[in-house]
């Protein structure tokens, strides 16, 4: 039980908005010391995973790019597209993203879209520009507030609910490596499909939790 | 032959010009502390392998103490509604911004068959490494495409690369610190108390409660180490293949596709998955740190009910 003081410190941490990276570091430290284990070579554990991540941190690549197509007008400019298209509300443009961002990486296109390279430069401006299109440009914070979150969330559930049935993805081969290893030679394929079911229920879940805001969004 | 080495070496010069740009801006407030942070985060990146365990330990730590001592400031996030200007149509913004996707999706799956003579272009054995190399190669690409679809200083680059980095701040750095956590979580044997938690609530005798077990499992022990593919091998070979498969005889590909689903409904509900979760709303501007797990945690718990129903229906379909 006691490496779960690591967890403790963590939800704790979080909870007091303590600086998420002090409290990574108590957390660390803490489930190292308690299962065991001394400072140095918790330290050590946690330099080679820090180290073995840095691939997570490999996005910030993009960095001088879309800071250059931002300062060149690209966010207005995805408000620009928005503005020629009639009836565009911000919950139809999310419904048919998600819809978009599933069936991409249902194919493997994983690539097309990210918090970083899509959501920030080009969805959340367009969905933003849709509601000051129907509300006349009187959006409340609150609205905006609530529209930017909704775009980066359907990024994160279009991908997730999608690239599980995406034979060639890393979950689909961890599965089958992991069902192997006990002796279940399942075919890829096999486990892939499965995927479909919940990636159907995620699609018209958060689709009709998007059409039932948009009525507020979209006066 | 290309590998990780020279794809974050490269990471380590946008880094670098980072910390130099910063270090010779005097009107940038702690130039000297915020330089030595990306100077740092740079020297990770393009020097990481050579650091030792130890090293990197070290020096992960030295970045969290500059984040703590104020190097980088208060957390702003970018540009706080900049004053509203009017859209414009400039369709020609979008061949580099679809250039990124594009060529990462294209050099991803191109390159692996990519020979020079006998060797393989790339360093075999690193399955990310198509989609690194990728990334890395859409970014560059974009870059140069550029300035043949409007007019660009040659500064720019840096310049909005530090905008961009700044405006994030410490965020940027999250997602990875996390991700290193959840391995020093596993080092230290949280899987197995999570698993032992779960089999001591186990009622061994009702398939269903075994599946809600199983399924909850997953969401939860992916919540606190906010990668479900940590979770996975732990619960399933500890729980989904005695109980599920080997007592109630379930179909093994219907067990590991829903589980490892049932992963991904905690991974949207927790902050452990920063890149997913936290760096989003300070990507944009969101008032709420949680304001993306908010608007996410709905749809994770009616999946995550309907994944519990869906594995009860497919995985036995002879009751």
């Amino acid at each position: 039980m006691t490496p779960l003081i690591g967890v403790g410190v963590l939800v704790v941490g979080f909870g007091l908005r303590a600086n998420p990276l002090g409290v990574v570091a108590a957390a660390g430290l803490a489930s190292g010391l308690a299962s065991g284990h001394s400072v140095p070579a918790t330290l050590a554990v946690f330099g080679k995973a820090f180290n073995e991540a840095r691939y997570v941190s490999l996005i910030w690549l993009t960095a001088p790019v879309i800071g250059v197509l931002e300062r060149a007008g690209l966010r207005r400019a995805a408000q620009g597209l928005v503005a020629r298209a009639r009836g565009l509300t911000p919950g139809r443009l999310l419904i048919g993203y998600l819809g978009l961002r599933q069936v991409t990486a249902a194919l493997g296109l994983t690539a097309l879209g990210g918090q970083v390279q899509m959501v920030r430069p080009v969805l959340a401006p367009m969905a933003e520009a849709a509601a000051d299109l129907g509300n006349g440009g009187a959006v409340t914070d609150q609205t905006r507030q609530e529209i930017k979150a909704h775009a980066a969330a359907v990024d994160n559930i279009g991908v997730f609910f999608g690239e599980d049935i995406f034979i060639a993805f890393g979950s689909v081969l961890l599965i089958h490596g992991v069902l192997a290893a006990q002796g279940f030679d399942v075919a890829p394929g096999q486990i892939a499909r499965f995927a479909i079911p919940t990636a159907v229920l995620a699609f018209i879940v958060h689709a009709i939790r998007l059409w039932q805001r948009d009525r507020r969004w979209w006066t | 032959m290309i590998g990780l080495a020279q794809v974050y070496a490269i990471a380590g010069l946008v880094f670098f010009a980072v910390a130099i740009a910063i270090g010779a801006d005097r009107a940038e407030p702690r130039r000297f502390r915020a330089s030595l942070f990306y100077g740092l985060l740079g020297m990770s990146f393009a020097f990481g392998d050579q650091l030792g365990d130890l090293g990197n330990g070290v020096l992960a730590l030295a970045l969290i103490g500059l984040v703590l001592g104020g190097a980088l400031g208060a957390f702003k996030g970018p540009d706080p509604r900049p004053e509203p200007q009017p859209p414009i149509s400039r369709m020609r913004l979008f061949l580099p911004a679809l250039a990124i996707p594009l060529f990462a999706f294209g050099a991803a799956l191109w390159l692996p068959g990519v020979h020079l003579g006998k060797a393989p272009l790339l360093v075999a054995g690193v399955k990310s490494l198509p989609s690194l190399v990728g990334l890395t190669l859409g970014a560059m690409v974009a870059l140069c495409l550029c300035p043949l679809c409007f007019p660009m200083r040659a500064s720019e680059p840096v310049a909005g690369g530090r905008g961009l980095l700044q405006a994030l701040g410490w965020m940027a750095l999250l997602p990875q610190m996390l991700a290193a956590l959840g391995v020093v979580f596993a080092f230290a044997g949280v899987g197995g108390a999570i698993s032992e938690i779960a089999l001591s609530v186990l009622p061994t005798g009702n398939r269903l409660a075994a599946v809600v077990v199983y399924c909850l499992g997953m969401a939860a022990f992916t919540a606190v180490m906010g990668n479900a593919f940590a979770a996975f091998p732990v619960l399933t070979s500890g729980l989904g293949l005695p109980l599920l498969i080997g007592r109630f005889h379930g179909d093994p590909a219907a067990i590991g596709a829903i589980g490892m689903l049932s992963g991904f409904c905690g991974t949207l509900v927790t902050p452990m998955a920063a890149n997913f979760n936290l760096a989003p709303a300070a990507l944009l501007a969101l008032k709420d740190r949680n304001g993306v797990i908010r608007a996410q945690a709905p749809t994770a718990v009616l999946v995550l009910i309907g994944n519990i129903a869906l594995m009860n229906l497919l995985a036995f379909p002879n009751p």
